[in-house]
């Protein structure tokens, strides 16, 4: 019921969401009870290791993983519309047209073998009933108000035939081509150089303001979050471990998993010497995740109260939650004050 | 794109060269006498010498290739020894007569084979998929020969719908497309398709599989587009392969099937080939398969400039 919504109404609300891949022999609980909400024109970036189900989640949202082998539980809506209980016609329709998608790899995720300008006015005709001259049209302008230069010999080219940032560039064109409230994005600036990706955030972040876009930015770049999130939402096995606005989160991170990832960029003031904080360990096998706390055994705060059960998302502040059994045993800030030792003795 | 066809032509004279070369020195590889079927077995030596002057055998093989080529170019292959009649003639109508049947096979089994193996890669491990793939195997690991005396069994002899042997109540010579004579086609070419079926069956199965496991498939999805939307990106994309391979089965087949025309009594250059082997005809065996190979390169030829105009990402420059 889209005309019901108002302004405060969330864009996005997964409440408890589980998406579990069922293949012969195995099941893979890749989201294990997801709470999030993305208000309108507000951006959320989903923050995690590869494997912890950012990815996947995004996913959910158009419900884009293969039917036959997923299975879905809790609450998804989309715009205040339940996307778990759409028919394949509503679900097209709510595809590209409400929400819509970018990639890590523009040169994957689009169809190598027609050119921009027929994938924009393909996906432009999808969702209006327009001529192909208009669909064109569009297409340019849509190239123009992404910078692409020269749009209209590009609309004529290939994938293959553009550089990385172009064809990132044209894929947010086809993203925007049906005027989307929400914007789901997957890494998208992961395989791009560093000065290309921080014209992609920027870019983004422009469009974002200027058309009220919500977007969900997936990434496990936490300096491209910070640049481009209002709120930031952790995940690790599955789950939103802490989420909070961002300056609070980058400032103030209270789970232990979030300090540790903090720590672990290479970023910011490195001093020479000094060794760069690692999280020992690897994430959980999704398909026999242990009944206490996932993080448990790579955490350096872990007692005996976290492998018992999940622990609750508890409230820190008026937006920031944790879960965390061992939260107000923690030390204030930063963790046990390590002392990260020089590496020649 | 004309400069890249000219190129390409450029690569493909060496290889038309080297192919006349091959042809024409490889029947010398074979024992026996080039003339023994035309002269009495008491012939003279004197006549046998004649003969071999007549037809320049006598020569330095090297200097027989290049006359042979030389004439070839013009258009000249020299006469059968068996017939008489000009090797051209013989070739061009054997080269007619398999067309017929080779088209329509390969179309029967570009049809097919496409049908099982879209059937195949999008439903992948469901009864379709071991049907179609159990089908392709069968089409290309069943003798032919065996399969066409079958359906010649089944459809001739026992229900006797449609003719067993020949080209034509009154032979290849009077072919109309009328009722009368294509009924003679449909055995054959039912028999021959089964190879490119298979071929194609499995070809596109792989083809579709791999498709639709890319990223692209979810990024189209994700535009809203609905399966048939996504349906003609997947065409689109297995098309440049999938056209290469049936060039190439139809190569293979303008080659003709020796087995098969000579199930058939097809009056085809397998059927051709046979002969001038048997009747060690060397003429009309160098000139046959000079035009079947020249066809072949000229196939390939095709198939490659198909492919760079339905797949953009192959260089043309």
């Amino acid at each position: 019921m889209p005309d019901m919504q108002t302004a405060h109404s969330p864009m996005i609300r997964l409440h408890d969401l589980q998406v579990e891949f069922r293949v012969p022999g195995k099941r893979v609980q890749a989201v294990n009870g997801v709470n999030l909400e993305v208000g309108p024109g507000e951006v959320v970036a989903l923050i995690g290791e590869s494997g912890s189900g950012k990815s996947v989640t995004l996913r959910a949202l158009m419900r884009l993983h293969p039917e036959r082998t997923t299975h879905y539980a809790g609450t998804l809506e989309v715009a205040g519309r339940d996307v778990l209980k759409m028919g394949k016609r509503e679900l097209a329709q709510l595809r590209g047209s409400s929400v819509a998608m970018i990639f890590q790899e523009p040169l994957l995720a689009l169809d190598p073998v027609y050119t921009l300008g027929q994938q924009i006015t393909e996906a432009i005709r999808q969702h209006a009933p327009v001529s192909r001259a208009e669909a064109r049209a569009r297409a340019l302008r849509l190239f123009e108000k992404v910078r692409i230069p020269s749009p209209e010999r590009r609309l004529d080219a290939y994938p293959h035939e553009m550089s990385g940032g172009m064809r990132q560039r044209a894929m947010i064109a086809l993203a925007l081509a049906c005027e989307p409230q929400v914007l789901l994005a997957d890494e998208p600036t992961t395989a791009l150089d560093a000065t290309v990706q921080i014209q992609i955030l920027l870019l983004l972040r422009e469009l974002q303001r200027e058309l009220g876009l919500s977007i969900v930015f997936v990434t496990h770049d936490i300096g491209a979050a910070a640049e481009i999130a209002d709120r930031m939402a952790v995940m690790y096995a599955g789950r939103i471990i802490e989420q909070g606005p961002a300056a609070e989160l980058l400032t103030r991170p209270r789970h232990p998993y979030t300090r540790a990832l903090l720590k672990s960029r290479s970023e910011g003031a490195m001093q020479k010497g000094r060794r760069l904080d690692t999280i020992q360990g690897a994430p959980p096998d999704l398909s026999r995740l242990p009944a206490g706390c996932a993080f448990a055994e790579r955490c350096a705060f872990a007692a005996e109260t976290c492998l018992g059960g999940q622990p609750e998302e508890t409230r820190v502040g008026p937006e920031h939650s944790v879960r965390c059994w061992r939260l107000d045993e923690l030390p204030a800030q930063g963790g046990p004050v390590q002392r990260a030792e020089p590496v020649n003795g | 794109m004309i400069g890249y066809l000219l190129r390409r032509l450029g690569y493909a004279l060496p290889i038309m060269l080297g192919v006349s070369f091959l042809c024409f020195m490889l029947v010398y590889l074979a024992p026996g006498d080039p003339l023994v079927s035309i002269l009495p077995a008491d012939a003279s030596a004197e006549l046998q010498k004649q003969m071999m002057q007549l037809y320049g055998f006598d020569r330095p093989l090297i200097e027989q290739f290049v006359r042979w080529l030389w004439r070839a170019l013009q258009g000249d292959l020299g006469h059968s020894i068996a017939t008489s009649r000009p090797v051209v003639d013989e070739v061009f109508k054997a080269v007619g007569n398999t067309l017929m049947i080779a088209v329509l096979a390969t179309l029967i089994g570009f049809t097919l084979g496409a049908l099982f193996g879209f059937v195949a890669g999008y439903f992948r491990n469901s009864w379709g998929d071991r049907l179609a793939s159990f089908v392709s195997v069968i089409g290309v690991s069943l003798p032919n020969y065996w399969l066409g005396m079958v359906l010649v069994i089944v459809f001739s002899a026992q229900l006797m719908w449609l003719p067993a042997t020949g080209a034509g109540p009154g032979g290849s010579g009077s072919w109309t497309w009328d009722w009368e004579h294509v009924q003679y086609l449909i055995l054959p070419a039912l028999t021959m398709s089964f190879i490119p079926m298979g071929i194609v069956a499995r070809t596109v199965r792989a083809l579709v599989a791999d498709i639709l496991s890319q990223e692209f498939v979810v990024g189209l999805r994700a535009r809203g587009l609905g399966e048939w939307g996504v349906f003609k990106h997947v065409v689109k994309n297995c098309a440049p392969t999938a056209l290469a391979v049936m060039g190439l089965q139809l190569g293979y087949l303008l080659g003709g099937s020796i087995l098969i025309e000579t199930v058939f009594s097809w009056p085809g250059t397998g059927f051709l080939l046979n002969q001038a082997i048997f009747q060690r005809d060397l003429p009309l065996l160098q000139g046959t398969i000079l035009v079947l190979a020249l066809f072949f390169v000229a196939l390939n030829l095709l198939v490659d400039v198909l492919q760079t105009i339905f797949d953009p990402r192959i260089e043309r420059g």
